[in-house]
């Protein structure tokens, strides 16, 4: 793996199954209907079920450890939501290394639905002590 | 309603961060790799080595299928104030979470948060709403482990009852903004009132011209007649009108400039029409809206 300003990342693909919407917010211990029932986020006035925040946060520190290996560290993650990842969508993945110090490196990523950008963030990286 | 979510959010930024929360489970294994494989985390650190992703620090502070309400919690408070005003959805804009270790196997974790911020109303994409920042800190004993700043939008979604003042509902002629007929435009109006798109044309050289004037543009001529149109045309263009609300109509609606047979444009709502159906070039056919005995508006259909 090069770590320098300007890598990018592989590209991740997830087919967005209701499966995954449902499996992933029970494992996150969220239990809002709209992420596991679609007629109560039809009613609510969303198109279909979709995915909670912290499985995003958790796609996106996936996203770079898969990236960085088993010994990396994740040191933070902040991302900004937009539009919603659906049942259905594909989300997709891509990052860009924007900084590198002696420590570790920050990894800009991007999950686009259909819909639009569904995340930007930034995370950054070490290593495990 | 402004000057009470401030007060309240004033009553609870100001009384800090609430009690700490404890985890209702410690660290385990079970919940980290139903979390790794329902994520696709394949990375074998975590169960080998005994960590939690960091990613799941939240997730073991989370109150389950039936959460109890906590009034002592900053952000149950200040959502029930929004609630009680309205603003009854939610979604999540920003998280920002710093881990400063991996949390181990069998540790108990608790969570403090308080208010930080909130602003509003806002006009968003989303209807009308406030934003709330909040900043929990999670702690095994005394060490902090992990912090989050997290922002949500709590908004009115459009179309909701309490978003439309009830003098905005009712659908009545007397809330049809009204065309001013002069003499040069009695004519049309007359014709929509007896089922006729009518086109002015000029006395002198016959050019056809839309909307009615007294001057021929093309000779100078101040006499006109006019003719009677087919009544077909095609979009010339259009706009999807989702905001600001109209009296007596649901939104969006859909009004488009058309370019009759006969060459002129006219502007006009394209009734019943799905805003995704609707195209540059699509024809349509006009149809006449009777609001009252003085009032008929032109209007456009689409044709299959």
């Amino acid at each position: 793996m090069i770590v320098a300003v300007g890598v990018v990342l592989p590209e991740l693909r997830i087919p967005v199954t209701p499966t995954f919407v449902i499996t992933t917010a029970v494992a996150t211990r969220d239990f809002q209907d709209v992420h596991h029932d679609r007629d109560q986020a039809v009613r609510r006035g969303s198109k279909d079920i979709f995915l909670n925040i912290l499985t995003t946060t958790g796609l996106v520190q996936r996203y770079v450890t898969d990236w960085a290996g088993a010994t990396a560290m994740v040191h933070r993650v902040a991302v900004r939501l937009g539009a919603p990842c659906y049942a259905y969508d594909t989300l997709v993945l891509t990052g860009q290394v924007t900084q590198v110090s002696s420590t570790g490196c920050v990894v800009a990523v991007v999950g686009r639905v259909a819909g639009g950008d569904h995340v930007t963030g930034q995370v950054e990286v070490g290593r495990l002590p | 309603m402004e000057d009470t979510v401030n007060a309240a959010a004033e009553r609870i930024r100001a009384a800090g961060a609430g009690p700490a929360r404890p985890a209702r489970d410690p660290v385990n294994l079970p919940m980290i790799r139903n979390w790794l494989e329902a994520i696709g985390d394949r990375n074998p650190r975590y169960e080998q080595d005994g960590l939690a992703p960091p990613a799941m620090t939240q997730v073991w502070t989370m109150r389950g299928l039936h959460p109890a309400a906590d009034p002592t919690d900053p952000l149950s408070a200040m959502s029930a104030v929004l609630d009680q005003a309205g603003f009854t959805s939610v979604v999540a804009t920003n998280c920002e979470q710093t881990y400063h270790r991996y949390l181990r196997d069998g540790e108990r974790v608790e969570v403090r948060s308080r208010l930080v911020d909130v602003s509003g109303p806002k006009r968003t994409a989303l209807g009308e709403g406030w934003f709330v920042t909040t900043d929990s800190t999670w702690y095994v004993g005394a060490e902090a482990v992990a912090s989050m700043t997290f922002r949500v939008l709590r908004f009115r979604p459009p179309g909701s009852v309490a978003a439309t003042p009830a003098s905005e509902r009712t659908a009545a002629a007397s809330d049809v903004l009204r065309p001013v007929v002069t003499r040069d435009t009695s004519f049309f109006w007359a014709g929509t009132a007896a089922g006729e798109l009518r086109i002015q044309r000029c006395g002198r050289c016959g050019r056809l011209r839309h909307p009615p004037g007294p001057v021929c543009r093309q000779c100078g001529a101040d006499r006109q007649d006019h003719l009677v149109a087919r009544g077909t045309g095609e979009v010339f263009s259009f706009v999807v009108h989702r905001h600001p609300p109209v009296p007596g109509r649901r939104l969006p609606i859909v009004v488009a400039l058309v370019e009759l047979t006969e060459g002129v444009r006219m502007v006009g709502e394209v009734l019943g029409a799905d805003p995704a159906q609707v195209r540059i070039g699509a024809a349509v056919r006009v149809d006449f809206v009777r609001v009252d005995a003085e009032l008929t508006l032109p209007a456009w259909r689409l044709l299959p």
